[in-house]
């Protein structure tokens, strides 16, 4: 019983944590529309910034009350001011790209943090003191309650009453209300939009600081904190609706609650707990527990351009240096034919989500599940039934587009960021899948051994291979790009009004094309199992969601050579940085930005605009 | 009051207007008039600064830019907010009221402070001016009929105190009836002073409260006459405003 | 009356507990133009949207010559043959104007589901024959994104021509276009009607296309039908005079 109580209070204790961050995700949502995936990395500077000031310099040499508490304000604001500074510089400049760019450009944030970070705490864990006034504990009811826990669970209700009179008594408050809803508007009203903006990011970012400070007392500083709470955030604010503070924090009670008591429960699930309730919200209610339904996407949101060919001079130059690549291929020695091997794999990964993501207007931030399923599907093959590699490149994608049509069952029925999230949710079941039924999958162990047939065993043959059947995969991808199967896609992205109006079942065509590309997914997973021999979780784990998203985005979604390019220049990139230096993630994200500010059309759309200048 | 010169605006690659001159003066209603397309509601966005213009200059009389800058600057290139604030109210044609807020609160979005010389509009001003709104003060805008939120829009944009009106079709998709109570409302505007550049594809509304017509073709204004000649030359109408 | 093409009985649909179309019955005769008017906010849309299966009823039929059809949805309605245009014009924008056709008639002919052959390939000649009929073929390698607003109008009525529909129904077909282009896409529309014997139900505000182009005028005001019959005989009506057309000024 005591052993409940205390497990309770604990899960109310992170729910206030966990709504502080998600308030600021949500409120930041609502006016800019923007999806700040480096909202948890404000997190995660909040909480080093307080480990600063209240263990470092003249507030801790004050010590005492303003020594911990001096320091926890003055890290949140400084977060504040930070999210204030980076909408000035960065975000400003992208309002207008599409909505899986702005989530390129906070990822890229998320990727300079980290190693900011690094630089400037270094690896090790930061441990703060105990916060004056809060140490110890109280006893109630004869039971005995960290007092720190008891005032974090105030907070949370606390700063749910504060914000809903920011937004409903104050005048600054129903004008972040009205830009919600139409910001043009608001600024043909005389109101400044930038300044609004710069506010609501200081607010945003400062409750993700606030959040972050507060935890010093309760958890070390690591550097793991940011993607931890990002991904919990994002399915709390998911889960409560999109812009609802209220629902938000219901989404944060029920989360918090859930991890204090899924441990106890469900210790075999606890991983993947979240993302199922998750997803059984998101089936019963698509736009959450308290959101509403998006309305009309602004006027000034255009369709995309029509897909165009890359120039012909372009073309001929791509498939000459291809064959050039197949032809040169004997003379190459081990190690960049492992390398080439992989990037075909890349490049039918990233081709087979930029069916769903370009043509078909879905985002999908879990497309690694079929990558893994068509890798855990060949090497369950080997590994229990001693399949050959012929046998298990054949069933791969029919394997990984049976849990497409499983998963995407579900996921095409949300739109936008709703759909995205379900797919992450699949994601991650399918990721604590592998990683906990230990007996058939061998859980974080893997399965090794997963090696081609003989014939295919040498790095050429294997590259032939690989080459062979990737090609043919994005080949057929594109097919089905141009045939009506493409058209249909196309429209029901266009207009699902109009789609429906003309006789197209518009779930269907969702359906399937997400089957579809599950499928080639599979078979890249497949290859990339005997490539490297071996099959483990993190196959399907969200970073290698995120590589695929990141490989589309750069090559432009809206053109079809789009993947190619960006499979090749991402992989690629990450390979050499990671070569030359230890700050990757720093030069990394800083040529993402760089990108997104100056090539909004992606690398393909950039080549063709500067093709068509020239013809 | 308000001054336009040879205003140009792009959508895209496509050249919308070339160059768009007009003048409206105190107190009287310019009708904008013109085939769709013609570019009415390109002028009304771009003398706005929602579409920004590529060339032309927009200048308004006692029009004051933010830091004190020089009366009768040019407008042109500024941000919308700032225009707004110079004293131009724009009312757009597909309403966009906020529909989340209600009624008081969507004229708390375009409230802005007194300007000298001017009795600033309230709400219960505005309650007179559209009784149909007083009695719905605390209801969600977007449970309103599509007249009632087309009286709201405007009372919304008069909450900013403006020199001048910018009006888009305000009797677009509206019943005859609700045509009736803007036409008045329009000319209780006028009576007070104001003055309104008004875009409009309803001739005979267009007739019973405009004193001048400007005709637009292709972007182009064609002719600028009395709306009494208009509505007397047959000849004309035929030629820019039917087919 | 011949057997009715359209029949609705007793539709009702409301909204937060408001009623926003009340018991609505009323039949449509093939080859018929049917206007249905009425001040904003009366339920002309919502009722629109429950005989397309767009909105589900709360209770009422809709038949459709005779099959009651009420609760599909609308891909099954507009097999059974019914196309429709939108009030604000729904349309494919990344797409030529070509290929919005070309959709609409790889739906007819039930291929959307080809993966191998290119779509550019299909049905070129019965496109250009859709956009011929309503005047668009000179802009068909056109993106739909650049169109006026009223070509759009055009082309989402060659897409609802692509599956030879029995019924058009028609949402303010003429709203934000110029008073005389209205007339001649009403008059377009009229005559392809006439000549393929569509029948055709549009809600309108313009009431020279109204009192111009309709067979029968039904009226509906806060969701009941007030008035039903001849042009004529609705306009002199004192009760549609005083809910919704006024004084006739405008």
């Amino acid at each position: 019983m005591e052993a409940l109580a205390v497990q309770a209070l604990a899960g109310l204790a992170s729910a206030s944590s966990l709504f502080l961050v998600a308030s600021g995700l949500t409120v930041i949502f609502g006016v800019s529309r923007i999806v700040n995936f480096a909202h948890g990395s404000l997190y995660m500077l909040g909480a080093y910034l307080a480990w600063t000031f209240v263990s470092h310099g003249p507030l801790a040499e004050l010590g005492g009350f303003w020594g911990f508490w001096g320091g926890v304000l003055l890290a949140a604001l400084c977060v504040g001011a930070l999210g204030a500074a980076l909408e000035m510089t960065v975000l400003r400049r992208i309002y207008h790209a599409p909505e899986l760019f702005q989530l390129l450009a906070t990822f890229a944030l998320v990727l300079i943090v980290q190693d900011v970070a690094l630089l400037l705490w270094g690896a090790d864990d930061k441990f703060g003191p105990r916060a004056p006034l809060l140490r110890g504990a109280v006893e109630i009811l004869g039971l005995r309650f960290p007092r720190y826990e008891l005032f974090l669970i105030a907070v949370g209700p606390v700063v749910l009453g504060l914000l809903w009179l920011l937004f409903h008594r104050t005048r600054f408050g129903i004008l972040l209300r009205a830009a919600t809803q139409d910001r043009e508007m608001v600024s043909a009203l005389g109101v400044d939009q930038r300044l609004l903006f710069t506010a609501v990011f200081f607010l945003g970012a400062a409750l993700a600081g606030l959040g972050g400070a507060l935890q010093l007392p309760r958890e070390a500083v690591t550097l793991h904190m940011d993607m931890a709470i990002i991904v919990e955030a994002f399915v709390v604010v998911v889960i409560g609706g999109l812009g609802s503070l209220p629902g938000a924090f219901l989404a944060a009670l029920l989360i918090g609650e859930l991890h204090a008591f899924g441990i106890l429960v469900f210790p075999r699930i606890t991983l993947v707990l979240v993302f199922l309730v998750m997803a059984v919200v998101l089936v019963l209610r698509p736009h959450g527990l308290l959101g509403a339904p998006p309305g009309a996407p602004p006027a000034s949101e255009q369709a995309p351009p029509l897909p165009r060919p890359l120039p012909r001079g372009l073309r001929l130059a791509t498939l000459g240096a291809l064959a050039a690549l197949l032809l040169a291929a004997p003379f190459l020695g081990d190690y960049p034919l492992i390398l080439l091997a992989d990037f075909a794999v890349f490049i039918l990964f990233a081709a087979s989500l930029h069916l769903i993501m370009g043509p078909g207007g879905m985002a999908s931030f879990g497309h690694a599940a079929y990558f893994g399923a068509g890798a855990y599907a060949a090497g369950l093959l080997l590994r229990h039934l001693a399949a050959p590699m012929e046998m298990g490149l054949l069933l791969a994608p029919f394997a990984a587009g049976l849990v497409g049509l499983l998963f995407g069952w579900f996921c095409v029925r949300l739109s936008g960021v709703y759909a995205a999230m379900l797919t992450l949710a699949f994601a991650q079941i399918a990721w604590s899948v592998a990683f906990q039924w230990v007996e058939v999958t061998g859980g974080d162990n893997g399965l090794l051994g997963i090696w081609p047939s003989d014939w295919a065993r040498g790095k050429l043959a294997f590259f032939y291979l690989s080459a062979a059947l990737c090609g043919l995969g994005v080949w057929l991808l594109r097919r089905a790009i141009h045939a009506p199967f493409g058209l249909a896609l196309r429209a029901q992205r266009d207009s699902a009004l109009r789609a429906e109006a003309i006789g197209i079942d518009a779930f269907r065509i969702r359906w399937l094309a997400f089957a579809y590309a599950a499928a080639f997914a599979g078979l890249a997973g497949a290859l990339f199992a005997f490539g490297k021999g071996s099959v483990f979780p993190t196959y399907l784990a969200i970073p290698r969601s995120v590589d695929a998203l990141l490989m589309v985005l750069l090559g432009g979604v809206q053109t079809v050579s789009g993947p190619i390019l960006g499979a090749i220049a991402y992989a690629g990139l990450q390979e050499q940085l990671a070569r030359v230096t230890e700050l990757w993630r720093l030069l990394l994200g800083l040529v993402i930005l760089a990108l997104v500010l100056f090539f909004p059309r992606g690398l393909a759309g950039a080549l063709a605009q500067w093709g068509e200048k020239r013809a | 009051m308000l001054a336009v010169e040879g205003l140009h605006a792009h959508y895209g690659r496509a050249h919308i207007l070339h160059g768009v001159s007009l003048t409206v003066a105190a107190g009287e209603v310019l009708c904008l008039l013109g085939r769709n397309g013609a570019g009415k509601s390109t002028t009304m966005k771009a003398i706005m600064g929602l579409v920004p213009p590529s060339a032309g200059t927009v200048r308004l009389e006692g029009g004051r830019l933010e830091g004190g800058r020089l009366e009768g600057r040019d407008l042109a290139g500024q941000p919308p907010h700032a225009i707004a604030r110079a004293g131009l109210g724009y009312v757009p044609e597909e309403r966009r009221i906020f529909t989340g807020l209600t009624v008081l609160e969507n004229l708390e979005v375009g409230r802005r402070p007194a300007r000298p010389g001017l009795a600033p509009w309230t709400p219960e001003r505005l309650f007179a001016l559209f009784p149909s709104l007083g009695g719905m003060r605390h209801r969600p805008a977007g449970r309103m009929s599509g007249g009632e939120q087309q009286m709201l829009t405007i009372a919304r944009t008069l909450m900013g105190n403006p020199r001048l009106l910018l009006l888009d079709e305000p009797s677009e998709g509206l019943a005859p009836v609700v045509v009736e109570r803007m036409a008045e409302a329009i000319l209780a505007l006028k009576a007070e002073g104001l003055s309104i550049l008004l875009s409009e594809q309803n001739l005979a509304f267009a007739g019973a409260v405009g004193d001048r017509a400007c005709i637009l073709e292709t972007g182009t204004p064609r002719q600028t006459l009395p709306m009494p000649a208009l509505m007397r030359d047959a000849a004309l109408r035929a030629r820019y405003l039917s087919v | 009356m011949s057997t009715p093409l359209l029949e609705a009985e007793g539709l009702i649909k409301a909204w937060g507990g408001v009623r926003a179309v009340d018991g609505v019955s009323f039949a449509l005769a093939p080859g018929e133009m049917l206007a249905l008017i009425g001040p904003n906010g009366a339920g002309k849309s919502t009722c629109f949207n429950m005989l397309n299966g767009q909105i589900r009823p709360d209770a009422g039929r809709v038949r459709l010559g005779g099959r009651d059809i009420t609760g599909l949805p609308p891909r099954a309605v507009w097999r059974l043959g019914v196309g429709r245009t939108f009030q604000v014009t729904a349309t494919f924008g990344s797409m030529s104007v070509r290929e919005n056709v070309r959709a609409a008639l790889l739906s007819h002919h039930r291929r959307l589901l080809g993966l191998w052959r290119p779509a550019a390939r299909l049905h070129t000649a019965e496109a250009e024959a859709l956009l011929d009929r309503v005047g668009m073929l000179a802009q068909a390698d056109r993106p739909c994104a650049v169109l006026a607003y009223g070509d759009l109008k055009r082309l989402e009525l060659a897409m609802a021509l692509a599956h030879s529909p029995r019924l058009l129904l028609m949402d303010e077909p003429t709203a934000g276009m110029a008073p005389a282009e209205r007339g001649a896409l009403m008059q377009q529309t009229a005559a392809i009607a006439r000549e393929a014997g569509i029948a055709v139900l549009f809600t309108e505000h313009d009431m020279d296309v109204v009192f111009g182009h309709a067979d029968r005028v039904l009226v509906l005001e806060r969701g009941r039908l007030i008035a039903a019959g001849a042009p004529e005989e609705v306009r002199a009506d004192p009760r549609v005079r005083q809910v919704y057309l006024g004084g006739g000024r405008f």
